[in-house]
């Protein structure tokens, strides 16, 4: 058992400030990055910023364990008036979630930029990414309904540009990020009218103050419908089934280095604010909050689980099986959160970041391939083991962790899952998992048939191995993979205790 | 009849919205895409602000308690009303809605600016900003990247 | 590391070794093949070295790892894994001296990806024989059968690939949707997935629950072919013989039915499988089993694939003894599960070593060869006499127990599917070697040989030492019975 409590990353002075620390370092670095005068100097403001992001993350992990939430009002105006940052367990794992897949992205876009995005972009690209994560971090911070959605929409601003500036690789990225935005803005205008609603029936904004007076009013249609506003908004940016219509395109044109971070975070995050809603915020064994989590979450994320896998089997394009791939996995997730009990809810974070870490790999493997070949095609990839051993390898095993092969962390996630719903009784869960893991075989299978078991054709470009720049995080990650697969206690404990805090009713 | 009238600002969000929303789904010009999207944004600002409203109020600036202004404002308040909830003053008008929605405006304001950026590019990129045209040339041509390589 | 655990780590990691030393000089074949056999050599001193130790009452036991509250990676061994651990790892040194022969004698391709591929199945069924709970032995069976998918493909032709897609479609899918809840049901309703003497659940579960979970681990052991989750073995008979013989007569399917043994006796024990109305259905299946592949086989001219309907229906046999009221059966399927494998080798490696010489795969083209080839018909005659458990060989013994098992505990329609099966195997098995033994009817010579001098020395040497065997466990038989005796939890 790892003990948190003894977890002291950071000294106090940093640590009292942490939870703003964390989010306006990246926001200062991108001001910086936007100014520096060259793209290495940029990169290196841009690690740098992110290590520090994750650095106050992890002193928060310390200091979460041992006084169970850390309140921060901003500029000393206490809440409810005032905009505070609560971080919980639940906000802990996803900061340090973000945080860490920021460093790793940040480590990546090294050597991978050149070949995605323009020369002269490079500076901007970096400043737009870190604010992106300013956004993302602010977003699992914050304690208030309305700060959330302008965190909300600081990094998906950001992300729509950074998925538009693939077009140096694929000109079809303009389209998908302008689709992207669409969605995505109707999703978080849909969360602001109903922010407005709830607002109208309880007259605040602090999420903790509008869930006490919420547990009164679970019979008002405002509520009622100011709850429906949000949830679909949120679902359309966590891309639930059928709301996911934006993703693939995204996924699959956005530079690799947006790809490996957006696969990690976007739609996690999303999934952590409609928890937060669903969990915290809206009262607990209210009529509605159960029908919803009953008759539309879980029916949903069972169709997407299954929908989504048969069509990421269809594919041809690498990026958009990976992509439809991970609408599936949301589904898996929504599916334990769905149980409405802590082991469901802790089955369902540990798969969070179980797969955040499988999609990182997956991406970042294929990122490095793409440096020297344009791998597009499954049939491209074939005969890659031998040319790009180590990339193939990490592929090989983020493959495996994804397909759910023991050893790795996603098959020790999907157990946590299919526990969680047995011991709920819900069979029919445990029968939908089961399936769409037997379809995720086959996608993942016919990956990894390609490069490992065929040849590359004869006259077809050759592939090269990564620089080491990209090969370093790519096998950190790949070799995390099989660590947490081995010894899972430290993302289980703190799924765990974010399930207790999601659950424990309103903190 | 009176119901309509009493709630006429939700109707006029409700119309408002879906406007936007069918130009956005509807429409196969980026363009008239983005117009749709800032109609549909629009409508969310005035649920908010017509809340805010409070009957009789005035605008959330302080008003001196014993100054003319207060005892005319005062003035045409209705006496029941007053009388129920013990009023003493000057009623004021919400102004917090008016702040979210300033956020959200400039938050607006920037997606709106994204994407037309966007649709710029894509022009240059497709030479066309109907959606259908560009689902077209990108089944042809997928591999090409921008014409600025 | 203590002794104990240090054998288990030498049994684990001699055949990965092994197999990452085989990429390693896949360019020398000679050095390769050399390699393969000092690994079979050693395996098989660790894995006697263990026997030994279980058979004194100081079994090797070790805990690797714990990768999540209330789950372990980790190893015990007891008789019944001990026995099958030396079996196929004696076995694997048998197989591959006929590999040698089997994989020179047809100058097959891609021999370095086999031999490594055999190393690492070896690799898995250590740990699936040395596993002390459901969720270690969960991870070696998954790997077993990934190691073993590139062995069926082998040919790389349209009908292997469509073969392997089979054989990876159903043994992963019912891993996925039978097995894995099972063992996770297990684990909910007791904490743990250890195997226990008397049984982990017994006590522990209501009637409903234990028969869902019984059919749950029976059904996804699929790799011991009981129908209707039978289908992937003919279709695997496109992999070459060495492949079938060891896998399809030893390692795989044997991790099955051991799979099936281990559930019986360690998860739910005696006492509970007498309860469950779930243990009387999949005698009832079993019993089918039996019958209507011994059926089919009769109805195959393909050799291979007649040898693959008879381990059907022996794996059955297995599966039904497990399957018996008050543990009278599992002694004797432990037994059949280590005759049946030496019996099933033999004749494999005999279909082998016939096809490499002659090119004939059909029992029809077969006739009158044993005048050509009479060591290797002599031996198939063995294995087949073994099979339908005739003295002086020791199927008798095991198919007698078998029986004897079934008639005490008043199963009568397992007994009668056990007697007219083997009487059918009369039928299937023995005129395959009696028509070779004797002159071809009609007009016809036998065949000639496509290689020169026949049969490859070692494929022969390799099906001649098996026949021995099955000699040989003829008179050590009632050993193995008492070794294997403390599994039933009862002292005897």
């Amino acid at each position: 058992m790892i003990s948190f409590e003894t977890l002291h990353a950071a000294p106090p002075a940093l640590v009292a400030h942490a939870p703003v620390l964390m989010v306006a370092a990246p926001l200062i670095a991108a001001c910086a990055a936007a100014l520096s005068p060259s793209a290495r100097t940029s990169w290196m403001i841009s690690v740098t910023g992110s290590i520090f992001a994750a650095w106050m993350a992890l002193a928060l992990v310390g200091e979460v364990a041992r006084r169970g939430a850390v309140d921060y009002a901003i500029g000393g105006f206490a809440p409810p008036l005032g905009i505070a940052l609560h971080i919980d367990g639940l906000s802990v794992l996803m900061a340090l979630l973000v945080s860490s897949a920021g460093v790793m992205a940040s480590l990546y876009s090294g050597h991978s930029l050149a070949a995605d995005v323009r020369a002269e972009k490079h500076t901007l690209f970096q400043s737009g990414f870190l604010l992106c994560q300013t956004g993302l971090l602010g977003l699992v911070s914050t304690g208030d309904a309305f700060n959330a959605f302008v965190f909300l929409e600081v990094s998906s601003i950001g992300t729509y540009a950074l998925v538009a500036i693939g077009e140096k690789r694929d000109r079809r990225a303009l389209p998908a990020a302008f689709n992207y935005l669409i969605m995505g803005t109707i999703g978080a205008t849909f969360y602001v009218i109903g922010i407005g609603f709830l607002y109208a029936a309880t007259g605040t904004l602090n999420m903790a103050d509008m869930a006490a007076r919420l547990a009164t009013l679970s019979d008002s249609s405002v509520v009622q419908a100011g709850f429906a506003f949000v949830v679909v908004g949120l679902g359309i940016k966590a891309a639930m089934f059928p709301l996911h219509g934006w993703l693939p395109g995204a996924y699959s044109y956005a530079p690799s280095l947006i790809a490996i971070f957006l696969a990690a975070t976007a739609t996690k995050t999303s999934i952590y604010l409609m928890a937060r809603f669903v969990f915290d915020v809206f009262p607990n064994g209210a009529a509605f909050g159960q029908g919803f989590i009953t008759s539309v979450l879980a029916p949903l994320a069972a169709a997407a689980a299954i929908v989504c896998s048969l069509q990421a089997v269809f594919e041809k394009e690498i990026r958009r099986v990976l992509a439809f791939s991970s609408v599936a996995q949301v589904g898996f997730i929504l599916l334990g959160l769905s149980l409405a009990s802590v082991a469901g809810a802790s089955a369902g974070l540990f798969y969070l970041a179980a797969h955040a870490l499988m999609k990182m790999t997956l991406f970042m493997a294929l990122g490095g391939l793409a440096i020297s070949l344009g791998v597009r095609r499954i049939d491209e990839l074939a005969g890659v083991a031998r040319d790009a051993p180590w990339s193939a390898v990490a592929f090989g095993v983020g493959a495996a962790s994804l397909a759910g092969v023991p050893l790795t962390v996603g098959f020790l996630a999907k157990w946590r899952l299919i526990e969680a719903a047995l011991q709920a009784g819900q069979i029919w869960i445990v029968a939908v998992l089961a399936v769409a893991s037997l379809l995720t075989l086959l996608y993942v299978g016919r990956m990894l048939e390609a490069i490992f078991f065929r040849p590359a054709p004869a006259g077809a470009q050759r592939a090269r191995e990564a620089p080491v720049g990209v090969l370093v995080p790519l096998l950190v990650l790949a070799g995390l993979n099989i660590w947490f697969g081995l010894d899972a206690s430290l993302p289980e404990q703190l799924a765990n205790a974010a399930a207790r805090a999601l659950l424990g009713g309103a903190s | 009849m009176s119901f309509i009238l009493s709630h006429f600002n939700y109707i006029a969000v409700a119309t408002l919205m879906m406007a936007g929303l069918f130009i956005v789904f509807s429409s196969g010009n980026l363009i008239k895409r983005m117009i749709g999207l800032a109609i549909f944004q629009t409508s969310t600002g005035l649920l908010y602000i017509s809340l805010a409203k409070v009957s009789g109020g005035t605008a959330a600036i302080a008003v001196e308690p014993a100054s003319a202004e207060a005892r005319d404002l005062a003035s045409r308040l209705d006496p029941a009303y007053v009388a129920q909830h013990g009023i003493d003053g000057v009623v004021y008008s919400n102004p917090l809605p008016h702040v979210l929605i300033l956020t959200a405006i400039v938050v607006g304001v920037a997606t709106l600016a994204v994407g037309l950026a966007i649709a710029v590019r894509v022009r240059e990129a497709f030479g066309s900003v109907e959606a259908d045209e560009i689902e077209v040339l990108s089944r042809i041509e997928s591999t090409q990247p921008g014409p600025q390589t | 590391m203590s002794t104990g655990e240090l054998l288990i780590f030498l049994a684990l990691v001699v055949p990965l070794f092994a197999a990452a030393a085989i990429y390693a000089v896949g360019r020398m074949p000679d050095v390769r093949e050399t390699l393969t056999i000092v690994a079979c050599i050693v395996l098989g001193v660790i894995t006697i070295s263990m026997f030994m130790r279980v058979g004194a009452g100081d079994p090797p036991v070790w805990t690797v790892a714990r990768p999540m509250a209330g789950l372990e990676v980790a190893f015990r061994l007891e008789p019944l894994g001990a026995l099958f651990a030396l079996m196929a790892s004696v076995l694997w040194g048998v197989n591959s001296l006929f590999s040698i022969g089997y994989m020179r004698g047809k100058r097959e391709a891609n021999q370095t990806r086999f031999y490594m591929c055999f190393a690492l199945a070896m690799f898995a069924v250590m740990g699936i024989a040395m596993a002390a709970n459901l969720f270690t032995l969960f991870i070696f069976y998954e790997v077993l059968t990934f190691s073993t998918y590139p062995l069926v493909t082998h040919a790389g032709d349209v009908r292997a690939r469509r073969a392997g897609r089979i054989y990876l479609a159903m043994l992963v899918g019912a891993s996925l949707v039978l097995f894995l809840p099972g063992i996770i049901g297990v684990q909910i309703a007791a904490g743990t997935t250890a195997f226990t003497p008397g049984g982990l659940l017994s006590g522990r579960v209501d009637a409903a629950t234990g028969n869902a979970l019984l059919l749950l681990l029976v059904f996804g052991a699929t790799k011991a072919a009981l129908m209707p989750l039978h289908g992937w073995l003919p279709g695997a008979m496109v992999a070459p013989a060495p492949v079938s013989a060891m896998l399809h007569a030893v390692a795989v399917v044997k991790a099955g039915v051991f799979v099936i043994l281990k559930v019986s006796a360690y998860i739910f024990g005696p006492n509970l499988i007498s309860a469950l109305p779930a243990a009387t259905w999949l005698l009832w299946i079993a019993a089918g089993t039996i019958v209507i592949a011994s059926v089919v086989a009769m109805t195959k001219d393909d050799l291979k694939a007649r040898l693959a309907w008879s381990t059907v229906g022996q794996l059955a046999y297995i599966t039904s003894a497990a399957m018996l009221p008050a543990a009278a059966g599992l002694v004797a399927g432990g037994l059949h599960m280590l005759v049946h494998a030496f019996a099933k080798i033999t004749l494999f490696m005999c279909a082998g070593a016939i096809y490499v010489a002659t090119g004939a795969s059909k029992v029809s083209e077969m006739g009158g060869l044993g005048r050509s080839m009479p060591v290797v018909f002599s031996c198939f005659l063995v294995g087949a006499l073994c099979v339908i458990g005739l003295p002086p060989f020791a199927g008798m013994w095991s198919k007698f127990l078998l029986i004897s098992a079934a008639f005490g505990t008043k199963e009568w329609f397992t007994a009668a599917a056990m007697i007219v099966s083997s009487l059918l195997g009369l039928l299937y098995l023995a005129p395959v070697a009696l028509r070779a033994l004797l002159p071809p009817v009609g007009d016809g010579s036998p065949r000639a040989f496509i290689r020169p001098g026949g049969a490859p020395g070692p494929a022969v040497a390799a099906v001649v030492a098996t026949s021995i065997g099955c000699v040989v466990l003829f008179l050590f038989a009632d050993a193995v019975t008492a070794y294997l005796a403390p599994i039933t939890g009862r002292a005897r």
